[in-house]
């Protein structure tokens, strides 16, 4: 049983009761909400005659189902008009602060609450969606809910939680120029799995993780839960107190030396146990690209498609239906694989970081012709920084349409969809059937630089090869 | 077919018939695609859950076939539910009838909010999932009972295998304490104790 480390040490904090079946009442500390998961947990709150306990520890936006060509309203759609309208009342009739549309604070769930400083190590974040794993970033203990639990927060502060064994994965080495964090977590998931997390939180630590900044700690800790963790976290450092120090809801005075102190206290010990450990060396992974039907099913750009000889007896069902539905050779290279539709953005890779990145690539080249490529920025604050760099300027004269902020494409549930048996290459996380907008749409799942250089060469390439030297 | 009431109050023991849907992996995304997310309420999912499969094979799903409408058990194999935390996904499993899932295993996201609906989601190892799945393609229509105490399922012909189920989920289930949300509120003052203990609620 783990011990000592900083999810032991915020579980403890945040205890508040032994339930009657065997679980812990656990305090969260913040709760994110948006317009998809919490309409039904409000009507059942006013069902029950509940209100809400701490208003003031819950934060919302409008994320999943906001247009990201014009988002004047009402919106188009009057399914997603509904959805926000709903959103802006629940949160009217109770108190909540809304980062709306036009704010200047709206954006991806995932990506608004780390860059207003909301999300801050130590805490329990709770949201209504899977990659709230995105937050342990910053050694905050986050997790996805669904709406019965988003009810359970609202009215409680808490929720009903067992807890979770801890793996480390210590990971040696430096990433090689062409290969981010996005290369990174394909590569633990596809040498892991998509079930190998299933009852753990993942420490990512080592030198590899030290040297990471805090957008791609959180790119990193976003796609745990693709690999089965609910959560994955990485310990507070200098690196994240310098991204937190001055962000609207940081705290600042004398109160900011107390935190880091607070902080820095909460890193898993030298002493600290785990119950498992993995280790890897970030020196040899290539870009990857996912070439399945689950993110587990990633390959390097200088690898082939698996033959079912080469996949785990176990994995060959799910293989077959893989390269059925891809129409995908086993044995073919990866890289050359024509493209339809390139998409950058999304709560894994819609940050700054993501489009400076996409853009060395993507400046003095263009978009090969018949290819449909955008970037999609991760929040308003997103696209004014990017802006400010003249990054939209650098993707538009490439030929890649610049949009409003938004989950987009990354599930499509906007207007932003493949069509037909399309295929992308998307910065997104999951590459499921009929994930992004299309019941036979297929989805590659790579880093943003890699997507950038397989809109320009209209098929999958090794981003490295684009890189000066 | 009218659907059966929604879980309420002590679950001890389940009698229907089952569906198997088979494979690895199945996600929520699978389960009830994106797009049928654009609602505030949970009502119409029943109708659209698995549209996708479902379109691709028309009339050939495990949800199509004759002999399981009204099934109320549904057999799975590993990780099922894995993805996208969206409660919509046993929302629209519970509204097409489904009131208890027996399978190798599943996503952690998934089994709790299947909990908080009431329903039981039992793991079996993959031999005994194997041959319960083979039992019910010989036999599809046959009324199977699954026992939470201990956690069982029996076919009509009297075979019968031992299942697993987390003795918390169960404890909730049998004393009909599987929602949570009165259990959370019963701990104001706990909870109050804990927050003001909270450095970060408290200036640092």
């Amino acid at each position: 049983m783990s011990a000592g480390t900083l999810y032991d040490k915020v579980w403890d904090l945040h205890r508040v009761a032994e339930l009657p079946g065997g679980s812990t009442q656990l305090f969260i500390g913040l709760h994110l909400i948006h317009e998809v998961t919490s309409p039904q947990a409000f009507a059942a709150l006013k069902d029950l005659g509940l209100s809400v306990r701490h208003p003031e520890r819950t934060v919302a936006t409008v994320d999943h189902i906001v247009p990201t060509t014009s988002q004047a309203r009402p919106f188009a759609d009057p399914l997603a008009e509904e959805m926000l309208a709903t959103l802006e009342a629940n949160c009217a009739a109770h108190g909540i602060t809304l980062h709306g549309l036009g704010s200047g604070r709206q954006g991806i769930v995932h990506v608004i609450a780390p860059e207003l400083g909301l999300t801050q190590p130590g805490m329990t974040v709770a949201c209504g969606d899977s990659h709230t794993s995105t937050h342990g970033a910053f050694g905050a203990i986050a997790f996805g809910i669904g709406t019965s639990q988003v009810r359970d927060v609202l009215a409680s502060q808490s929720l009903s939680m067992g807890k979770l064994k801890v793996r480390r994965l210590w990971v040696e080495g430096q990433l090689q120029p062409g290969v981010y964090a996005k290369d990174l977590v394909l590569h633990v998931i596809r040498t892991l799995g998509v079930k190998g997390g299933v009852g753990y939180a993942y420490e990512f630590a080592g030198p590899a993780i030290d040297a990471l900044s805090m957008e791609e700690r959180m790119t990193l800790c976003n796609m745990a839960i693709e690999g089965g963790a609910r959560c994955g976290y990485v310990n507070p450092d200098a690196v994240t107190f310098a991204y937190l120090q001055g962000r609207p809801f940081a705290p600042s005075g004398e109160a900011w030396e107390r935190a880091v102190a607070w902080w820095t206290s909460l890193a898993s010990g030298p002493d600290a146990v785990f119950d498992d450990e993995v280790c890897f060396d970030a020196t040899s992974i290539a870009p990857t690209v996912t070439w399945g039907i689950t993110p587990g099913q990633g390959i390097g750009v200088d690898e082939t498609v698996p033959t079912l000889e080469q996949v785990d007896p176990d994995e060959r069902p799910l293989a077959e239906e893989a390269y059925r539905y891809m129409d995908l050779r086993p044995g073919a290279p990866i890289a050359g694989t024509p493209v339809d539709v390139c998409f950058i953005g999304s709560c894994t890779n819609g940050r700054l970081s993501d489009l400076q990145a996409a853009a060395a690539v993507a400046r003095g080249r263009h978009v090969a012709p018949g290819i449909k490529a955008f970037v999609v920025p991760g929040s308003e604050q997103v696209a004014a920084a990017a802006e400010a760099e003249g990054l939209d300027q650098v993707f538009t004269a490439a030929g890649f349409e610049w949009r409003e902020p938004g989950c987009s494409m990354c599930l499509a549930m906007n207007p932003d969809r493949l069509e037909g048996r399309q295929i992308s290459a998307s910065s997104s996380n999951r590459n499921f059937k009929g994930r992004q907008g299309s019941a036979t749409g297929r989805t590659l799942l790579m880093s943003p630089a890699m997507v950038a250089a397989a809109a320009i060469a209209g098929q999958v390439s090794d981003v490295r090869q684009l890189l000066p030297t | 077919m009218t659907s059966p009431s929604f879980p309420m109050g002590p679950i001890t023991e389940l009698r229907g018939r089952a569906v198997v849907v088979a494979g690895d992996d199945i996600d929520t995304d699978r389960i009830i695609p994106a797009r049928f997310l654009k609602c505030v309420t949970f009502d119409g999912l029943g109708e659209q859950v698995f549209a996708d499969d479902r379109a691709e094979r028309p009339g050939e799903h495990p949800l199509d076939r004759p002999e399981v409408q009204g099934a109320s058990l549904l057999v799975v194999n590993r990780n099922f539910g894995c993805g996208s935390s969206r409660e919509h996904a046993p929302q629209a499993l519970m509204r097409w009838g489904i009131r208890a899932v027996v399978g190798e295993s599943f996503a952690e996201i998934f089994y709790g909010n299947c909990l908080a609906l009431g329903i039981p989601c039992f793991t079996a190892s993959h031999d005994t999932v194997l041959s319960l799945q083979s039992a019910l393609a010989a036999a599809p229509a046959q009324e199977l009972q699954v026992s939470l105490d201990p956690a069982a399922v029996e076919l009509s012909d009297g075979r019968r295998w031992d299942l697993e189920l987390q003795s918390g989920p169960r404890q909730m289930l049998l004393t009909g304490q599987w929602d949570a949300t009165s259990q959370l509120l019963a701990h104001g003052a706990e909870l109050e104790r804990t927050a003001r203990a909270l450095p970060y609620l408290n200036g640092f």
